[in-house]
């Protein structure tokens, strides 16, 4: 089962990947410190500063800070951190250039601009893969894993049954606008989002194991990758069955992860619990449970919002 | 229709408000003939139960007939005249399986809220906070019943409402009350509240087959109910000092059984003990006053039962744990499972071993259920319990 677990969500799982652009600055940190370490005189001529005693002194010593970058971002291990790092490296470059200007002219002159515009593009470019890296770790954090159980009283078999019809999910998850079985494994979702919205994606069953546990997630391109299992364990003492969820997604950031971030609230694990409470009740009684406060059944979401326990009047 | 609504703490009003509707495939609508304010809707009025929202329908004492039943109740029709139990119980899960109604595991649309309170949600109650479900209740002309083809009972016409209505709450917790005492033979039995669960679990206990019946309280008049129609001996607390007198009534044993009928708004004869819990409660330093808690903790016999069903809500202070384990005493609890007890009762009722409605002391019109709520509030005119006709 613990396979099974592992397999849903393969993005988010293992260390966490260096993103593109911090790798790609890593790189260029490296061939940077190499050339200042192997050939100081040359840079220093590139750059216009080989009148300058003090110059023999200062590449090499920025040299060895690039290869530290490069090791740091290359190596792995908090991007974000390592290409802030960079930014106080070009900080650190942009002023010695300014303060080489003062007392040159001609071909050395233009070469000083020519490295400052050179370093400002690098300045520019690290300051996008600072954005990237910490996009990216926003990312993971934002994953989502949860799980949570109920007690059914019902057969490990009917309890199954009942959740193997994709269709049904709707019935006790109230964030579920529609689930459209498609053939025996693939299925089309249609979650509420709010003002109207709608958020859709296809999903596939990845483990079926007939009144023991079904395992599912969605296919690439779903605006959030999610995945689920369900196992179906019988409750010790005559009572039933444990309906036990293990529950992954990943709100993308910007506004779908906005919207699935009000979705489920402030509290995602709550909402499960309310969810898995329904399928208790439409189970065990039939429905789900209404009442004249709270109409539309279970909902800690909606307790603040709640109706004065009143009839409704024709509907 | 008109119903009683809670308005505030200290407020309610007769209001109009919409006919209730099916909502669920199992709910039944009563056109309610006789209903009933119960201590425990004082406590509601007094504003020490949380979660309750200005305009919610109070009332869960409450019978009436049958006007309009759902696709999936089948042993209802219209016109039957039913009685309905305050609990609202699906009778299909675990704990409704094994008798337990009272603490069903479906039927509060609010578990979630009520889990964070209590660790797990006990059943949803009619007219009782949302809390517990957020259930309009049946000081009203009609009402919806949930789970009618579980909760309600048909009440042969020889049973008069007044008793029959009863049975929706007072006489089984008082019934169940005592029965939680396990009654031997000769057992005392004494009991904290001469109010009417506390009148109905003495005269239970008597019923029980208990030697003694003790009941404590500090009005004359309801000690006097409780020594005409439970046979029992009366202490008023006011004037008596209780652990005293239970030691010289039992030569020093204390009662074999103990029953709190009191719950969390209790008073105490010691000023001062008084102010000490009072003066925590408003301050919400603590959220009950468990005077008769711990008094009747400290009068039982070693080994012996306490049996608590007065009403309480949140955390008590001072709760005597060293006297509770160092004596090897048993506390048995709960809100009633009324289902549990309604046929048998009735059953007493009809073969005359009892009249629950002994209780009564006022009658009057839905209408003027703010005067109701005032005087029992207030124990004036000797009320004990108040009756509304519809």
């Amino acid at each position: 089962m613990d396979e099974a677990d592992r397999a849903l969500l393969p993005e988010l799982d293992g260390p966490e990947p260096v993103p593109a652009l911090p790798r790609a600055v890593g790189l260029l940190s490296l061939a940077v410190g190499v050339a200042a370490l192997a050939a100081p005189e040359r840079l220093a001529r590139l750059a216009g500063v080989d009148d300058s005693p003090a110059a023999r002194l200062v590449i090499p010593a920025v040299g060895a800070r690039e290869l530290v970058h490069a090791a740091g971002l290359i190596g792995g291990g908090a991007p974000a951190g390592w290409a802030w790092s960079r930014i106080a490296g070009d900080t650190l470059d942009l002023t010695l250039l300014a303060r080489a200007h003062a007392g040159r002219c001609d071909e050395r002159r233009r070469r000083l601009a020519g490295t400052t515009a050179v370093v400002g593009v690098i300045t520019a470019l690290d300051l996008l893969a600072v954005l990237r890296a910490r996009r990216s770790r926003r990312a993971r954090e934002r994953a989502i894993r949860m799980e949570i159980a109920v007690t059914v009283n019902r057969s490990p078999a009917e309890a199954y049954r009942f959740w193997r019809d994709m269709e049904n999910l709707p019935r006790f998850m109230t964030h579920l606008e529609s689930v459209r079985a498609e053939d025996l494994r693939r299925s089309h979702w249609v979650a509420r989002a709010p003002a109207g919205r709608h958020v859709e994606w296809d999903a596939e069953i990845v483990d079926d194991r007939p009144n023991r546990a079904i395992a599912w997630r969605s296919l690439p391109g779903a605006p959030v990758p999610n995945a689920g299992r369900v196992r179906f364990v019988p409750a010790p003492g005559d009572r039933g069955t444990e309906v036990r969820v293990l529950l992954r997604y990943a709100p993308p950031a910007g506004a779908v992860g906005r919207a699935v971030a009000k979705l489920f609230g402030e509290e995602p694990e709550q909402q499960v619990r309310d969810d898995l409470r329904r399928f208790k009740q439409v189970l065990e009684t039939g429905e789900v449970v209404r009442s004249e406060g709270s109409p539309d059944g279970i909902s800690v979401r909606q307790q603040v919002m709640q109706r004065p326990a009143q009839p409704l009047g024709r509907r | 229709m008109k119903a009683t609504a809670w308005m505030g703490s200290d407020t309610v009003k007769v209001v109009n408000v919409p006919d209730p509707t099916i909502l669920n495939a199992r709910d039944a609508i009563v056109r309610v003939t006789t209903t009933a304010i119960c201590g425990s809707d004082l406590h509601l009025y007094h504003g020490y139960i949380p979660a309750m929202r200005k305009g919610d329908i109070l009332g869960h004492e409450f019978m009436g007939e049958v006007v309009e039943v759902g696709p999936q109740v089948r042993n209802l029709k219209p016109g039957d005249r039913v009685v309905v139990p305050f609990p609202i119980a699906c009778g299909h899960c675990t704990s409704c399986q094994r008798g337990l109604y009272s603490v069903c595991e479906n039927s509060n649309p609010n578990a979630g809220v009520a889990e964070k309170v209590m660790g797990h949600s006990p059943a949803g109650i009619f007219g009782y906070s949302h809390l517990l479900g957020g259930y309009a209740g049946g000081q009203a002309e009609y009402v919806r019943v949930p789970f009618a083809d579980v909760g309600p009972v048909k009440v042969p016409d020889d049973v008069p409402d007044e008793q029959a209505v009863m049975l929706a709450d007072v006489f089984p917790t008082g019934y169940m009350g005592a029965e939680m005492c396990d009654i031997k033979p000769g057992d005392v039995v004494a009991v904290w509240g001469a109010g009417p669960v506390g009148l109905l679990a003495a005269a239970s206990a008597r019923l029980l087959g208990a030697g003694r019946v003790v009941v404590i309280d500090r009005y004359p008049y309801r000690l006097r109910l409780a020594a005409e129609h439970a046979g029992a001996d009366t202490i008023n607390y006011a004037d008596t000092d209780v652990l005293d007198a239970l030691n010289e009534m039992t030569a020093g044993r204390g009662p074999d059984a103990c029953i709190d009928a009191v719950g969390l708004e209790g008073h105490h004869g010691n000023a001062a003990v008084y102010a000490y819990d009072r003066v925590k409660q408003a301050a919400r330093l603590e959220t009950e006053r468990p005077f008769a808690l711990r008094e009747a903790i400290l009068a039982c016999r070693s080994g012996g039962v306490v049996s608590v069903i007065g009403a309480y809500g949140g955390f008590v202070d001072k709760f005597p744990m060293g006297a509770f384990m160092n004596r090897s005493l048993i506390m048995r609890t709960g809100q009633c499972h009324v289902q549990r007890y309604t046929r048998p009762l009735l059953n007493r009722i009809q073969r005359g071993e009892i009249d629950p409605s002994f209780i009564v002391s006022h009658r009057m019109k839905l209408k003027d259920a703010p005067k109701g709520y005032r005087i029992f509030q207030k124990k004036q005119d000797e009320c004990t319990k108040v009756v509304l006709t519809v």
